[in-house]
């Protein structure tokens, strides 16, 4: 229900004025609601296990958006997530479920990784970021490709190919970097990359351009979304998809370049992270963006614009979360906690929205004893 | 009794209303509902009584779906209250409906298409979780042959073809012993034997003790079948008729009275309607023909979809100018006729010819460039896209072309521009062409798919159900423009149920009987006769 629905809010645009702004106004409460509700809740499991919240929230503040080097660690953090997510909303707008969007940034990661020295080591730096990212996207854009086919040709339920080609994708991806990518040290992971040949930081900060990469890459899918007849295929295809063979488009074809865009994004952010932040790979390493990504997606209504926001906050409450669960004394997998929390009251208020705006009661009648 | 239960104590009114005139079965007293830039329903007040069928009438886009809407319990009234046998009542949604005895058929139908058709059916009946599956065929069976159909309880909902699920649906709203039963528009989809049958199940119906409220855009319906008459427009009630008059009068005269009613001033445009007129013959007119066939079908067979009939060797050819007719009861095999010929389905042999040159391997788009249309009558399955403007469902077809799509980019100005001129070309009633077009009455959501296939110089087009749900002006309207394109030199291929409609601009019929050409038959003195035997299965002599 949840992706039909946002995209009839793309549509959505009644005429007059006040219809807007109420409509504004609406999506706002539906936005920022959820998140509300999901602090206070978190509030009452930390009282729970014995924690202050205040003191919890205002170290997440600190830490991930007042001190300058947590700011920029946010800033920074925003890019995989803006790149990830612009990926899904490309294929979710069509209903169709990229679920494998681990696979696809781990085996572009370890190609990153594993090539990157070389190349850098033979071409001008600039060059071979280009390379790299193309050859990034190349790679997330090829795992699409199965899951995509099946899908295009067959019918076959990508959730299910695209979550087993992560299995394969992460399996590689770890096979390479322990294999013919292993660096010289004992450790199994690549070698790495020179400091003086990471993407360049922006002047004074310690953020690379990389963020830039993505804001741009951000519009660019908005428009593309938004005013082509690429987008608009895509939306007809995501809210009827027997209109869509009625109208004559070419369905299979269509889903086969969603897919790879959505690959090729996913690509592009793991090119990134490697040549941005960490410059090598190691064995077993997984930031598993692709779980935490997919709410921020929901809850921007799978408008790619409106991702930003919700990217920096979520950057900022992961950036400063580490701190913070560090300083109350709990694994960081807290953080997942929050996020779930708020994915659950998402759903719940659109579904409560939902039900007043046909006129139904929020609260369920009691049912009188009737013969 | 169900009643009871939610208002204990019942108005003094309803008592002495009950020593004089018998209590209605249910009352709408001032119901408004206003919708973002319209007025559905306009302080409307009606009732029915037990053992009465009410006929609402109304151009398309009155408020009758709206109204009908509110008192199942879909939608909640601004304004209004709402009586059930002589009780307030508040229904808030459809199960407290259908707990107070409201059966409603949608207009737009609403099975579960993964479902089996005794699935949906014991789906709604929400009585008790252990479901008694031999007692509820053995009442599908009993309810089948009252109205005298045959139902398979095994098929898939979705794998019936219109018609059919329109049946199911009338099952659905008499399975739970209702004592109100509202259809709306159950007939658009049937052939007039299966009117015919419909009509029978009702008087019986009515002779049982039930109110029933009966929308359709058929006069000569609405006459035979109501005991009352009432027209809708915008929103508000415009006229009754009541039994003495509908007794007394003869239908000419009525029909008359309801058009003028309807439509006031305007309905002169309406004198044309095929059902005002006495003789139908009289009124074709002689078309240019194309010597040779623009479209040409050789030897065609398509496989069915889940258990419905395809097409098995059909050869069929249609010139420049020329309306063939296509009759059948629905899901013999039309909608495979029809999807074979826009290239949504792939057929297992023969061919197809666009002005001698096959088209047969050609995908949707490339046939649609080559001027081929297919109008669907699934409207709401493929026909638009329900969260889109209107504006943008009207240039859906024409997705990257100029001029709304330029070097790449949408222009939603020119969409606009186009969307608005035909809008009132085709006289769309929405409040502004950026109305999502699921929000629209039906009547007015087929309008809009009439204009996109209408608009842009088609060759030939393919309609099925050309004109179900409108009301008789645009049905006037839309068969004009039918023989207007025709007069261009454009085949033409008119698949209805509706043998009026069909006889009314044909200048053949073939007939579709389990998916092969029963016969064709020429337009004429007789012709009507002849195709009614084919439909039904009559060997060809
Ligand atoms: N859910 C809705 N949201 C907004 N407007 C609506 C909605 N439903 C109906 N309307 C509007 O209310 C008016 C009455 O619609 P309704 O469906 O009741 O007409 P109708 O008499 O049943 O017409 P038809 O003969 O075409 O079925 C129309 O102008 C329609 O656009
Ligand atoms: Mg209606």
């Amino acid at each position: 229900m949840t992706a039909p629905a946002t995209t009839q809010t793309a549509v959505l645009a009644e005429p007059t004025a006040p219809g807007r702004l109420a409509s504004i106004a609406d999506s706002l409460i539906r936005s920022i609601g959820p998140i509300i509700l999901a602090f206070l809740a978190c509030g009452l499991i930390l009282l729970v296990l014995g924690r202050d919240p205040i003191a919890f929230y205002e170290d997440i503040v600190t830490a991930g958006l007042l001190r300058p080097s947590g700011l920029q660690d946010s800033i920074t953090r925003m890019a995989p997530i803006l790149l990830i997510g612009v990926g899904l909303i490309v294929v979710f707008r069509a209903t169709l479920w990229n679920l494998g969007s681990e696979g696809q940034y781990l085996l572009a990661a370890a190609m990153v990784a594993g090539l990157g020295p070389i190349v850098l080591d033979t071409v001008p730096a600039p060059l071979g970021w280009v390379v790299l990212m193309l050859v990034a996207m190349a790679v997330g854009a090829g795992w699409t490709l199965i899951p995509a086919l099946l899908k295009a040709i067959y019918g076959m339920n990508e959730i299910i190919t695209t979550l087993m080609m992560t299995f394969i994708g992460v399996g590689l991806a770890n096979l390479f970097v322990k294999g013919p990518f292993k660096g010289t040290s004992m450790v199994p992971q690549t070698a790495v990359i020179p400091k003086g040949m990471m993407l360049l930081d922006l002047p004074v900060t310690r953020v690379h351009v990389g963020v830039i990469i993505a804001l741009v890459v951000v519009v660019i899918v908005h428009l593309a979304l938004t005013r082509t007849s690429f987008g608009t295929r895509l939306d007809v295809l995501g809210a009827n998809p027997r209109a869509a063979v009625h109208l004559g488009i070419n369905v299979p074809r269509l889903i086969v370049l969603a897919f790879v865009i959505s690959g090729a994004l996913i690509g592009l952010a793991a090119a990134v992270d490697i040549l941005g932040i960490f410059g090598y790979m190691r064995a077993d390493w997984n930031p598993a963006y692709g779980l935490k990504v997919i709410p921020l997606v929901f809850l921007a209504r799978l408008n790619a614009l409106a991702l930003i926001p919700f990217a920096a906050f979520f950057s900022v409450v992961s950036i400063g979360g580490e701190y913070a669960a560090r300083q109350a004394g709990l694994p960081s997998d807290f953080l997942l906690l929050v996020v779930g929390l708020i994915l659950i009251f998402m759903v719940a208020t659109q579904y409560f929205s939902d039900k007043r705006a046909r006129g139904e009661r929020i609260v369920p009648r009691r049912r009188k004893a009737s013969a | 009794m169900r009643v009871m239960a939610d208002a204990p104590a019942p108005a003094p009114a309803t008592l002495s209303s009950t020593a004089g005139t018998p209590v209605p079965a249910v009352e709408l007293i001032d119901i408004t509902k206003v919708f973002p830039g319209v007025i559905a329903n306009d302080h409307i007040s009606l009732s029915v009584l037990p053992g009465e069928v009410l006929c609402l009438l109304g151009e398309n886009g009155a408020g009758k779906s709206t109204l009908m809407s509110i008192l199942s319990g879909l939608y909640r009234p601004d304004e209004g209250r709402i009586r059930v046998d002589g009780s307030d009542v508040r229904i808030d949604s459809p199960r407290r409906g259908r707990d107070l005895g409201i059966g409603m058929v949608h207009q737009h139908l609403s099975l579960i298409p993964t479902l089996t058709v005794l699935e949906n059916l014991m789906l709604g009946s929400n009585k008790g979780i252990i479901l008694d599956e031999k007692t509820a065929r053995t009442r599908i069976a009993d309810l089948a042959s009252t109205l005298g159909i045959t139902v398979d309880a095994d098929a898939r909902a979705g794998s019936l073809a219109l018609g059919q699920q329109q049946h199911v649906e009338i099952i659905k709203a008499l399975w739970k012993g209702s004592k109100v039963l509202i259809l709306d528009e159950p007939t658009s989809m049937l052939t007039p034997q299966g009117i015919a049958e419909l009509q029978k199940v009702l008087v019986e119906l009515k002779t049982s003790g039930l109110a029933i409220i009966f929308i359709t855009h058929k006069l000569h319906e609405a006459i035979a079948i109501g005991d009352r008459v009432t027209i809708l427009k915008q929103g508000r009630v415009v006229g009754t008729i009541g039994p003495e008059i509908l007794r007394s009068s003869t239908p000419q005269q009525l029909q008359r009275r309801i058009v003028a009613t309807m439509f006031g001033e305007e309905a002169d445009e309406v004198a044309d309607v095929a059902e005002l007129r006495e003789d139908l013959e009289g009124h074709r007119v002689r078309r240019t023909m194309s010597e040779t066939p623009l479209l040409e079908l050789v030897g065609v067979s398509a496989p069915g979809h889940h258990g419905q009939y395809g097409v098995s060797d059909v050869s069929l050819a249609v010139r420049g100018g020329e309306i063939l007719g296509i009759a059948g009861v629905d899901g013999n095999g039309q909608r495979a006729l029809a999807e074979v010929i826009a290239g949504q389905r792939r057929p297992s042999a023969g061919d197809i010819r666009l002005a001698a040159a096959s088209i047969v391997k050609l995908t949707v788009s490339s046939r649609q460039r080559l001027g081929l249309r297919y109008v669907t009558d699934d409207r709401l399955g493929e026909g638009v896209v329900r969260p889109f403007a209107v504006g943008m469902n009207l240039v859906l077809k024409r997705i990257g072309d100029k001029p709304f799509w330029r070097r790449g980019t949408i222009d939603r100005v020119a969409i606009n521009a186009t969307a608005r001129e035909l809008i009132a070309q085709f006289d769309i009633r929405t409040p502004s062409s950026e109305t999502r077009i699921g929000k629209l009455s039906g009547g007015n959501i087929q309008k809009a798919l009439l204009a996109r296939e209408l608009s842009f110089q088609p060759r030939v087009v393919v309609f099925s159900k050309p004109t179900h749900g409108l009301d008789v002006r645009t049905i006037a309207m839309v068969r004009e423009r039918i023989r207007e394109l025709a007069g261009r030199g454009v085949a033409t291929v008119v698949i209805s149920t509706d043998l009026d409609e069909l006889i009314d601009l044909s200048d053949r019929v073939a007939v579709l009987f389990e998916g092969k050409i029963a016969g064709i038959v020429d337009n004429g003195p007789g012709a009507e006769t002849r195709i009614g035997e084919l439909i039904v299965g009559a060997q060809a002599a």
